[in-house]
Protein backbone atom coordinates (compact mmCIF):
# COMPACT_ATOMS: atom_id res chain seq x y z
CA UNK A 1 0.00 0.00 0.00
CA UNK A 2 0.99 3.45 -0.73
CA UNK A 3 -0.34 5.16 2.57
CA UNK A 4 2.18 3.56 4.65
CA UNK A 5 4.52 6.60 5.29
CA UNK A 6 1.55 8.86 6.57
CA UNK A 7 -1.30 8.01 7.91
CA UNK A 8 -4.47 8.29 6.22
CA UNK A 9 -8.32 8.87 6.38
CA UNK A 10 -8.65 5.74 8.21
CA UNK A 11 -5.95 5.47 10.80
CA UNK A 12 -7.47 9.12 12.03
CA UNK A 13 -11.12 7.74 11.74
CA UNK A 14 -9.89 4.78 13.99
CA UNK A 15 -8.46 6.93 16.51
CA UNK A 16 -11.11 8.59 17.06
CA UNK A 17 -13.24 5.93 17.13
CA UNK A 18 -11.29 4.24 19.93
CA UNK A 19 -11.02 6.97 21.87
CA UNK A 20 -14.84 7.30 21.85
CA UNK A 21 -15.19 3.82 22.58
CA UNK A 22 -12.79 3.45 25.37
CA UNK A 23 -13.93 6.85 27.06
CA UNK A 24 -17.59 5.59 26.55
CA UNK A 25 -16.88 2.20 27.97
CA UNK A 26 -15.22 4.36 31.41
CA UNK A 27 -18.10 6.33 31.30
CA UNK A 28 -20.66 3.21 31.19
CA UNK A 29 -18.61 2.08 34.49
CA UNK A 30 -18.36 5.43 36.20
CA UNK A 31 -21.69 6.50 35.82
CA UNK A 32 -24.44 5.49 38.53
CA UNK A 33 -27.32 5.73 36.82
CA UNK A 34 -28.07 2.96 34.90
CA UNK A 35 -30.10 4.59 32.02
CA UNK A 36 -27.40 6.38 31.28
CA UNK A 37 -24.78 3.81 31.65
CA UNK A 38 -26.65 1.71 28.75
CA UNK A 39 -26.60 5.01 26.56
CA UNK A 40 -22.94 5.25 26.99
CA UNK A 41 -22.45 2.04 26.65
CA UNK A 42 -24.26 1.73 23.33
CA UNK A 43 -22.42 4.64 21.84
CA UNK A 44 -19.32 2.54 22.38
CA UNK A 45 -20.87 -0.27 20.37
CA UNK A 46 -21.08 2.03 17.54
CA UNK A 47 -17.88 2.69 17.51
CA UNK A 48 -16.77 -0.67 17.89
CA UNK A 49 -18.78 -1.49 15.13
CA UNK A 50 -17.36 1.15 12.82
CA UNK A 51 -14.21 -0.38 13.74
CA UNK A 52 -15.32 -3.64 12.34
CA UNK A 53 -16.43 -1.55 9.63
CA UNK A 54 -13.04 -0.41 8.99
CA UNK A 55 -11.17 -3.47 9.48
CA UNK A 56 -13.63 -4.85 6.36
CA UNK A 57 -15.46 -7.20 8.41
CA UNK A 58 -18.68 -5.40 7.56
CA UNK A 59 -20.92 -8.48 9.17
CA UNK A 60 -19.22 -8.70 12.27
CA UNK A 61 -20.21 -4.82 12.53
CA UNK A 62 -23.59 -5.16 11.54
CA UNK A 63 -24.05 -8.46 14.11
CA UNK A 64 -22.48 -5.90 16.86
CA UNK A 65 -25.40 -2.80 16.80
CA UNK A 66 -27.98 -5.95 16.02
CA UNK A 67 -26.88 -7.68 18.57
CA UNK A 68 -25.36 -5.97 21.57
CA UNK A 69 -26.89 -2.34 20.86
CA UNK A 70 -30.18 -3.37 19.39
CA UNK A 71 -31.44 -6.44 21.44
CA UNK A 72 -29.10 -6.99 24.51
CA UNK A 73 -29.54 -3.26 25.60
CA UNK A 74 -32.87 -2.61 24.41
CA UNK A 75 -33.62 -5.85 26.83
CA UNK A 76 -31.52 -4.30 29.72
CA UNK A 77 -34.16 -1.10 28.97
CA UNK A 78 -36.53 -2.84 29.56
CA UNK A 79 -36.33 -4.13 32.72
CA UNK A 80 -34.90 -1.21 33.88
CA UNK A 81 -37.87 0.82 33.18
CA UNK A 82 -40.52 -2.11 33.79
CA UNK A 83 -38.98 -1.98 37.34
CA UNK A 84 -38.03 1.45 37.94
CA UNK A 85 -34.76 0.80 39.04
CA UNK A 86 -33.56 4.26 38.19
CA UNK A 87 -32.83 4.69 41.78
CA UNK A 88 -29.04 6.03 42.34
CA UNK A 89 -29.57 7.20 46.00
CA UNK A 90 -29.05 3.36 46.98
CA UNK A 91 -26.17 3.04 44.68
CA UNK A 92 -22.51 3.94 46.53
CA UNK A 93 -19.30 4.00 45.49
CA UNK A 94 -17.28 0.88 45.83
CA UNK A 95 -14.52 0.85 48.92
CA UNK A 96 -10.75 0.12 48.12
CA UNK A 97 -11.48 -3.11 49.71
CA UNK A 98 -13.96 -4.05 46.60
CA UNK A 99 -11.64 -2.43 44.13
CA UNK A 100 -8.72 -4.94 45.07
CA UNK A 101 -9.72 -7.49 43.10
CA UNK A 102 -10.90 -6.06 39.76
CA UNK A 103 -7.48 -3.91 39.99
CA UNK A 104 -5.53 -7.37 40.05
CA UNK A 105 -7.09 -9.27 37.46
CA UNK A 106 -7.51 -6.36 35.24
CA UNK A 107 -3.37 -5.87 35.56
CA UNK A 108 -3.17 -9.54 34.76
CA UNK A 109 -5.04 -9.08 31.49
CA UNK A 110 -3.70 -5.44 30.88
CA UNK A 111 -0.16 -6.96 31.15
CA UNK A 112 -0.88 -10.01 29.14
CA UNK A 113 -2.39 -8.02 26.40
CA UNK A 114 1.16 -5.94 26.72
CA UNK A 115 3.33 -8.93 26.37
CA UNK A 116 1.37 -10.59 23.08
CA UNK A 117 1.27 -7.09 21.50
CA UNK A 118 5.49 -6.61 22.45
CA UNK A 119 5.94 -9.91 20.87
CA UNK A 120 4.04 -9.59 17.45
CA UNK A 121 4.52 -7.87 14.58
CA UNK A 122 1.36 -6.50 13.23
CA UNK A 123 -0.73 -8.77 11.07
CA UNK A 124 -0.90 -9.48 7.56
CA UNK A 125 -3.42 -7.66 6.24
CA UNK A 126 -6.83 -9.03 4.88
CA UNK A 127 -7.07 -9.78 0.91
CA UNK A 128 -10.21 -7.90 1.25
CA UNK A 129 -13.30 -7.13 2.19
CA UNK A 130 -14.91 -10.90 4.26
CA UNK A 131 -18.03 -11.27 2.31
CA UNK A 132 -21.47 -13.10 3.91
CA UNK A 133 -20.69 -16.21 1.59
CA UNK A 134 -17.02 -16.68 3.30
CA UNK A 135 -18.63 -15.94 6.84
CA UNK A 136 -21.60 -18.63 6.22
CA UNK A 137 -19.57 -21.44 4.95
CA UNK A 138 -17.16 -21.03 7.74
CA UNK A 139 -19.64 -21.09 10.17
CA UNK A 140 -21.95 -23.79 8.67
CA UNK A 141 -19.60 -25.87 6.77
CA UNK A 142 -16.28 -25.88 9.24
CA UNK A 143 -18.42 -25.25 12.21
CA UNK A 144 -20.99 -26.95 11.81
CA UNK A 145 -21.32 -28.95 14.40
CA UNK A 146 -20.43 -26.44 16.83
CA UNK A 147 -23.41 -24.36 16.21
CA UNK A 148 -25.73 -27.26 16.41
CA UNK A 149 -24.46 -27.89 20.12
CA UNK A 150 -24.59 -24.08 20.50
CA UNK A 151 -28.39 -24.04 19.39
CA UNK A 152 -28.88 -27.32 21.35
CA UNK A 153 -27.81 -25.03 24.56
CA UNK A 154 -29.62 -22.35 23.92
CA UNK A 155 -32.94 -24.39 23.42
CA UNK A 156 -32.06 -25.77 26.98
CA UNK A 157 -32.03 -22.09 28.48
CA UNK A 158 -35.54 -21.02 26.84
CA UNK A 159 -36.94 -24.50 28.15
CA UNK A 160 -35.03 -23.99 31.47
CA UNK A 161 -36.50 -20.28 31.34
CA UNK A 162 -39.92 -21.64 30.76
CA UNK A 163 -40.04 -24.03 33.29
CA UNK A 164 -39.06 -21.48 35.96
CA UNK A 165 -41.62 -18.88 34.54
CA UNK A 166 -44.49 -21.49 34.32
CA UNK A 167 -47.60 -20.68 36.48
CA UNK A 168 -47.93 -23.50 39.50
CA UNK A 169 -51.16 -24.65 39.99
CA UNK A 170 -51.34 -24.82 43.79
CA UNK B 1 -7.60 5.40 -2.00
CA UNK B 2 -7.74 7.91 -4.63
CA UNK B 3 -10.73 10.01 -4.12
CA UNK B 4 -12.75 11.33 -7.58
CA UNK B 5 -13.45 15.07 -6.91
CA UNK B 6 -16.66 14.53 -8.96
CA UNK B 7 -17.41 11.31 -7.71
CA UNK B 8 -17.54 12.97 -4.32
CA UNK B 9 -20.06 15.73 -5.69
CA UNK B 10 -22.22 13.36 -7.23
CA UNK B 11 -22.29 11.33 -3.75
CA UNK B 12 -22.98 14.52 -1.86
CA UNK B 13 -25.35 15.11 -4.58
CA UNK B 14 -27.24 12.21 -3.75
CA UNK B 15 -27.48 12.64 0.32
CA UNK B 16 -29.19 16.40 -0.58
CA UNK B 17 -31.45 15.02 -3.12
CA UNK B 18 -32.85 12.55 -0.28
CA UNK B 19 -32.73 14.51 2.40
CA UNK B 20 -35.10 17.19 0.57
CA UNK B 21 -37.40 14.97 -1.13
CA UNK B 22 -37.98 12.50 1.73
CA UNK B 23 -38.60 15.60 4.06
CA UNK B 24 -41.06 17.77 2.01
CA UNK B 25 -42.64 14.34 1.38
CA UNK B 26 -42.84 13.60 4.99
CA UNK B 27 -44.29 17.15 5.54
CA UNK B 28 -46.57 16.95 2.21
CA UNK B 29 -47.76 13.23 3.79
CA UNK B 30 -49.24 14.81 6.89
CA UNK B 31 -51.19 16.54 4.64
CA UNK B 32 -52.83 14.01 2.70
CA UNK B 33 -53.33 11.70 5.65
CA UNK B 34 -55.68 14.84 6.84
CA UNK B 35 -57.08 15.00 3.22
CA UNK B 36 -57.52 11.52 2.92
CA UNK B 37 -58.95 10.69 6.53
CA UNK B 38 -61.00 13.38 6.08
CA UNK B 39 -62.49 11.82 2.69
CA UNK B 40 -62.94 8.83 4.24
CA UNK B 41 -64.82 10.37 7.01
CA UNK B 42 -67.01 12.46 4.70
CA UNK B 43 -65.29 15.76 5.77
CA UNK B 44 -63.50 18.42 3.90
CA UNK B 45 -60.25 18.51 5.59
CA UNK B 46 -57.70 21.32 5.94
CA UNK B 47 -58.67 23.81 3.06
CA UNK B 48 -57.74 27.50 4.35
CA UNK B 49 -53.81 28.00 3.88
CA UNK B 50 -53.26 28.53 -0.22
CA UNK B 51 -55.37 26.18 -2.93
CA UNK B 52 -56.91 23.73 -1.64
CA UNK B 53 -55.05 23.68 1.59
CA UNK B 54 -52.03 23.26 -0.04
CA UNK B 55 -49.74 25.04 1.71
CA UNK B 56 -51.10 23.65 5.29
CA UNK B 57 -47.80 21.81 5.99
CA UNK B 58 -45.75 24.85 5.69
CA UNK B 59 -47.80 26.83 8.15
CA UNK B 60 -47.90 23.64 10.63
CA UNK B 61 -43.80 23.55 10.72
CA UNK B 62 -43.73 27.36 11.17
CA UNK B 63 -46.20 26.89 13.70
CA UNK B 64 -44.01 24.15 15.30
CA UNK B 65 -40.78 26.39 15.14
CA UNK B 66 -41.87 29.40 16.81
CA UNK B 67 -43.90 27.64 19.79
CA UNK B 68 -41.88 27.43 23.19
CA UNK B 69 -39.81 24.78 23.65
CA UNK B 70 -40.71 23.33 27.32
CA UNK B 71 -38.91 20.47 29.11
CA UNK B 72 -41.04 18.99 32.41
CA UNK B 73 -39.80 19.85 35.78
CA UNK B 74 -38.36 16.29 36.70
CA UNK B 75 -36.94 15.57 32.76
CA UNK B 76 -34.30 14.21 32.65
CA UNK B 77 -32.54 17.05 30.20
CA UNK B 78 -29.72 15.68 27.84
CA UNK B 79 -31.61 12.51 27.29
CA UNK B 80 -35.30 14.31 27.28
CA UNK B 81 -33.29 16.48 24.28
CA UNK B 82 -31.82 13.83 22.58
CA UNK B 83 -34.21 11.36 22.26
CA UNK B 84 -36.50 12.89 19.51
CA UNK B 85 -33.41 13.07 17.21
CA UNK B 86 -32.82 9.55 18.40
CA UNK B 87 -35.81 8.29 16.55
CA UNK B 88 -35.95 10.38 13.48
CA UNK B 89 -32.01 9.75 12.56
CA UNK B 90 -32.02 6.11 12.14
CA UNK B 91 -35.33 6.57 9.98
CA UNK B 92 -33.88 8.73 7.34
CA UNK B 93 -30.43 6.67 8.02
CA UNK B 94 -31.99 3.59 6.39
CA UNK B 95 -32.71 5.11 3.25
CA UNK B 96 -29.36 5.58 2.56
CA UNK B 97 -29.24 1.74 1.36
CA UNK B 98 -32.65 1.87 -0.85
CA UNK B 99 -31.51 2.27 -4.46
CA UNK B 100 -34.60 4.59 -6.06
CA UNK B 101 -33.90 3.82 -9.82
CA UNK B 102 -31.89 2.48 -12.29
CA UNK B 103 -27.70 3.00 -12.63
CA UNK B 104 -27.70 6.50 -14.42
CA UNK B 105 -24.93 7.71 -16.76
CA UNK B 106 -23.42 10.81 -16.01
CA UNK B 107 -20.66 12.20 -16.94
CA UNK B 108 -19.08 9.34 -17.97
CA UNK B 109 -19.53 7.77 -14.34
CA UNK B 110 -21.78 5.33 -13.64
CA UNK B 111 -23.89 6.64 -10.98
CA UNK B 112 -26.12 3.94 -8.66
CA UNK B 113 -29.60 5.91 -7.76
CA UNK B 114 -28.83 4.97 -4.24
CA UNK B 115 -26.54 6.05 -1.64
CA UNK B 116 -24.73 3.31 -0.30
CA UNK B 117 -24.70 -0.10 -1.90
CA UNK B 118 -23.47 -2.37 1.01
CA UNK B 119 -23.00 -5.90 0.98
CA UNK B 120 -25.15 -6.14 4.24
CA UNK B 121 -27.61 -3.65 3.30
CA UNK B 122 -30.33 -5.66 4.65
CA UNK B 123 -28.11 -6.04 7.82
CA UNK B 124 -27.54 -2.63 7.81
CA UNK B 125 -31.79 -2.06 7.64
CA UNK B 126 -32.08 -4.56 10.54
CA UNK B 127 -29.51 -3.27 12.73
CA UNK B 128 -30.79 0.76 12.01
CA UNK B 129 -34.91 -0.22 12.51
CA UNK B 130 -33.49 -2.33 16.10
CA UNK B 131 -31.99 1.44 17.25
CA UNK B 132 -34.72 3.63 16.53
CA UNK B 133 -36.25 1.85 19.49
CA UNK B 134 -34.37 3.74 22.14
CA UNK B 135 -35.95 7.41 20.74
CA UNK B 136 -39.45 5.94 21.66
CA UNK B 137 -38.14 4.31 24.90
CA UNK B 138 -35.58 7.34 26.12
CA UNK B 139 -37.99 9.70 25.49
CA UNK B 140 -40.70 8.45 27.34
CA UNK B 141 -38.82 7.63 30.38
CA UNK B 142 -36.65 11.19 30.11
CA UNK B 143 -40.18 12.60 30.83
CA UNK B 144 -40.77 11.73 33.92
CA UNK B 145 -44.65 11.54 33.27
CA UNK B 146 -46.27 8.09 33.95
CA UNK B 147 -48.29 8.37 30.67
CA UNK B 148 -45.05 8.65 28.81
CA UNK B 149 -43.40 5.61 30.88
CA UNK B 150 -46.43 3.74 30.18
CA UNK B 151 -46.29 4.53 26.30
CA UNK B 152 -42.67 3.82 25.96
CA UNK B 153 -42.57 0.76 27.84
CA UNK B 154 -45.50 -0.10 25.08
CA UNK B 155 -43.51 0.76 22.50
CA UNK B 156 -40.53 -1.12 23.35
CA UNK B 157 -42.32 -4.22 23.94
CA UNK B 158 -44.07 -4.02 20.74
CA UNK B 159 -41.27 -2.71 18.77
CA UNK B 160 -39.12 -6.00 20.18
CA UNK B 161 -41.79 -7.94 19.21
CA UNK B 162 -42.56 -7.15 15.80
CA UNK B 163 -38.89 -6.70 14.66
CA UNK B 164 -38.41 -10.30 14.94
CA UNK B 165 -41.26 -11.68 12.63
CA UNK B 166 -40.17 -8.88 10.40
CA UNK B 167 -36.57 -9.96 10.37
CA UNK B 168 -37.40 -13.51 9.51
CA UNK B 169 -40.06 -12.58 6.95
CA UNK B 170 -36.84 -11.42 5.19
CA UNK B 171 -34.98 -14.57 5.19
CA UNK B 172 -37.24 -16.11 2.25
CA UNK B 173 -36.20 -12.53 0.05
CA UNK B 174 -32.56 -13.36 1.08
CA UNK B 175 -32.77 -17.24 0.00
CA UNK B 176 -34.32 -16.23 -3.21
CA UNK B 177 -31.84 -13.10 -3.79
CA UNK B 178 -28.69 -14.89 -2.53
CA UNK B 179 -27.77 -11.94 -1.58
CA UNK B 180 -27.98 -9.08 1.33
CA UNK B 181 -27.15 -6.21 -1.27
CA UNK B 182 -30.00 -4.39 -1.81
CA UNK B 183 -29.30 -3.79 -5.95
CA UNK B 184 -29.14 -7.71 -6.02
CA UNK B 185 -32.07 -7.95 -4.33
CA UNK B 186 -33.84 -5.73 -7.16
CA UNK B 187 -32.23 -7.15 -9.98
CA UNK B 188 -33.26 -10.51 -8.63
CA UNK B 189 -36.53 -9.20 -9.14
CA UNK B 190 -36.43 -8.14 -12.84
CA UNK B 191 -38.01 -11.19 -14.13
CA UNK B 192 -40.96 -11.80 -11.70
CA UNK B 193 -41.64 -9.31 -8.17
CA UNK B 194 -40.71 -11.87 -5.32
CA UNK B 195 -44.23 -11.24 -3.75
CA UNK B 196 -45.48 -14.02 -6.41
CA UNK B 197 -43.04 -16.27 -4.77
CA UNK B 198 -43.65 -15.36 -0.82
CA UNK B 199 -47.41 -13.57 -0.43
CA UNK B 200 -46.86 -14.56 3.12
CA UNK B 201 -43.62 -13.27 3.71
CA UNK B 202 -44.92 -10.31 2.19
CA UNK B 203 -47.89 -10.19 4.11
CA UNK B 204 -45.73 -10.78 7.42
CA UNK B 205 -43.64 -7.96 6.31
CA UNK B 206 -46.49 -5.43 5.87
CA UNK B 207 -48.05 -6.20 9.46
CA UNK B 208 -44.88 -6.04 10.96
CA UNK B 209 -44.06 -2.88 9.45
CA UNK B 210 -47.39 -1.22 10.20
CA UNK B 211 -46.46 -2.44 13.95
CA UNK B 212 -42.51 -0.63 13.98
CA UNK B 213 -44.73 2.48 12.32
CA UNK B 214 -46.54 2.39 15.07
CA UNK B 215 -49.53 3.23 13.33
CA UNK B 216 -52.91 1.74 13.90
CA UNK B 217 -54.29 -1.02 14.38
CA UNK B 218 -50.88 -1.06 15.94
CA UNK B 219 -50.63 2.86 17.59
CA UNK B 220 -50.88 1.16 21.53
CA UNK B 221 -47.73 3.38 22.61
CA UNK B 222 -49.31 6.65 21.66
CA UNK B 223 -52.83 5.37 21.87
CA UNK B 224 -54.64 8.87 22.71
CA UNK B 225 -57.48 7.47 24.47
CA UNK B 226 -56.33 5.70 27.33
CA UNK B 227 -52.17 7.44 27.81
CA UNK B 228 -52.82 11.06 26.44
CA UNK B 229 -50.16 11.17 23.61
CA UNK B 230 -47.87 8.12 24.85
CA UNK B 231 -44.34 8.42 25.16
CA UNK B 232 -44.42 12.08 23.19
CA UNK B 233 -47.01 13.14 26.17
CA UNK B 234 -44.94 16.41 27.54
CA UNK B 235 -42.99 17.19 24.19
CA UNK B 236 -43.81 20.18 22.37
CA UNK B 237 -43.05 22.76 19.55
CA UNK B 238 -40.10 21.58 17.22
CA UNK B 239 -39.01 18.18 19.61
CA UNK B 240 -42.62 17.19 19.08
CA UNK B 241 -42.39 18.14 15.66
CA UNK B 242 -39.51 15.44 14.76
CA UNK B 243 -41.09 12.76 16.32
CA UNK B 244 -44.53 13.02 14.12
CA UNK B 245 -42.26 13.61 11.15
CA UNK B 246 -40.11 10.72 12.28
CA UNK B 247 -43.01 8.17 11.97
CA UNK B 248 -43.93 9.57 8.10
CA UNK B 249 -40.29 9.48 7.43
CA UNK B 250 -40.35 5.50 8.48
CA UNK B 251 -43.57 5.14 6.41
CA UNK B 252 -41.99 6.19 3.77
CA UNK B 253 -39.18 4.32 4.09
CA UNK B 254 -40.48 1.37 5.12
CA UNK B 255 -42.83 1.54 2.32
CA UNK B 256 -39.46 1.41 -0.23
CA UNK B 257 -38.52 -1.68 1.39
CA UNK B 258 -41.29 -3.34 1.08
CA UNK B 259 -41.01 -2.04 -2.75
CA UNK B 260 -37.61 -3.44 -3.02
CA UNK B 261 -37.64 -6.63 -1.25
CA UNK B 262 -41.16 -7.88 -2.54
CA UNK B 263 -42.74 -5.62 -5.75
CA UNK B 264 -39.26 -5.61 -7.33
CA UNK B 265 -38.04 -2.00 -6.74
CA UNK B 266 -37.87 0.32 -9.35
CA UNK B 267 -38.39 -2.59 -12.34
CA UNK B 268 -41.62 -1.91 -14.13
CA UNK B 269 -42.53 -1.28 -17.63
CA UNK B 270 -42.75 1.86 -20.05
CA UNK B 271 -42.36 3.92 -17.45
CA UNK B 272 -39.28 5.33 -16.38
CA UNK B 273 -37.96 3.43 -12.98
CA UNK B 274 -37.73 6.38 -10.39
CA UNK B 275 -41.17 6.92 -11.25
CA UNK B 276 -42.37 3.40 -10.62
CA UNK B 277 -40.44 3.35 -7.56
CA UNK B 278 -42.52 6.24 -6.20
CA UNK B 279 -45.61 4.82 -7.48
CA UNK B 280 -45.53 1.95 -5.31
CA UNK B 281 -44.12 3.85 -2.54
CA UNK B 282 -46.69 6.39 -2.53
CA UNK B 283 -49.47 3.18 -3.06
CA UNK B 284 -47.91 2.37 0.17
CA UNK B 285 -47.98 5.49 2.19
CA UNK B 286 -52.06 5.53 0.94
CA UNK B 287 -52.36 1.73 2.14
CA UNK B 288 -51.33 2.67 5.28
CA UNK B 289 -53.53 5.95 5.74
CA UNK B 290 -56.90 3.90 4.34
CA UNK B 291 -55.88 1.38 7.35
CA UNK B 292 -55.89 4.31 9.47
CA UNK B 293 -59.26 5.16 8.12
CA UNK B 294 -60.47 1.92 8.51
CA UNK B 295 -59.19 -0.68 11.39
CA UNK B 296 -60.12 -0.27 15.06
CA UNK B 297 -56.73 -0.25 17.52
CA UNK B 298 -55.71 -3.82 19.40
CA UNK B 299 -55.44 -4.33 22.66
CA UNK B 300 -52.26 -4.78 24.09
CA UNK B 301 -52.34 -8.55 25.30
CA UNK B 302 -54.00 -9.33 21.59
CA UNK B 303 -51.17 -7.49 19.73
CA UNK B 304 -48.40 -9.53 21.95
CA UNK B 305 -50.65 -12.91 20.97
CA UNK B 306 -50.91 -12.09 17.53
CA UNK B 307 -46.58 -11.13 17.29
CA UNK B 308 -45.11 -13.98 19.02
CA UNK B 309 -48.06 -16.52 18.69
CA UNK B 310 -49.01 -16.17 14.98
CA UNK B 311 -46.72 -14.07 13.13
CA UNK B 312 -43.91 -15.46 13.98
CA UNK B 313 -44.40 -18.92 14.07
CA UNK B 314 -46.32 -18.79 10.45
CA UNK B 315 -42.58 -17.02 9.34
CA UNK B 316 -40.20 -19.54 10.74
CA UNK B 317 -42.30 -22.09 9.13
CA UNK B 318 -42.77 -20.36 5.63
CA UNK B 319 -38.69 -20.10 6.12
CA UNK B 320 -38.64 -23.52 6.28
CA UNK B 321 -41.36 -24.21 3.04
CA UNK B 322 -38.67 -22.05 0.89
CA UNK B 323 -35.97 -23.99 1.64
CA UNK B 324 -37.46 -27.32 1.29
CA UNK B 325 -38.58 -25.56 -2.47
CA UNK B 326 -35.38 -24.20 -3.25
CA UNK B 327 -33.63 -27.34 -2.53
CA UNK B 328 -36.55 -29.89 -4.37
CA UNK B 329 -35.92 -27.16 -7.63
CA UNK B 330 -32.67 -28.06 -7.38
Amino acid sequence: MYGDCYPDMETYLFYILAAVAVIGTILAITEKHPVHAIVYLVSSFFSLATIFFLLAAPLIAMFEVIIYAGAVMVLFMFVIMMLDLGRTDEAGRPVLKQWLLPILLGGIILASIGVIAAGYASAPSAPGAITVRDFALTLFRKYGVAVEIISMQLLFAVVGALYLGRRRTP
Amino acid sequence: MIYDPIDIALLLGKIALVFFVILTLAAYLVFAERKVLAWIQDRKGPNRVGPFGLLQPLADLIKLLTKEDFRPIGADKWLFYLAPAMAAIPAIMIFAIVPFGAPLTLFGHTVQLQVSDLNVGLLLFMALSSVAVYGVALGGWASNSKYALLGSIRGLAQLISYELSMGLSLVPVVMLARSFRLSDIVNAQAGCWFIVYQPLAFMIFLISIAAECKRIPFDLPEAEGELVAGFHTEYSGMRFGLFFVGEYINIIVLGGLATTFFLGGWHGPFLPPAVWFSAKVLAFAFLFIWVRGTLPRLRYDQLMHFGWKILTPLALVNILVTGWWLVLRG
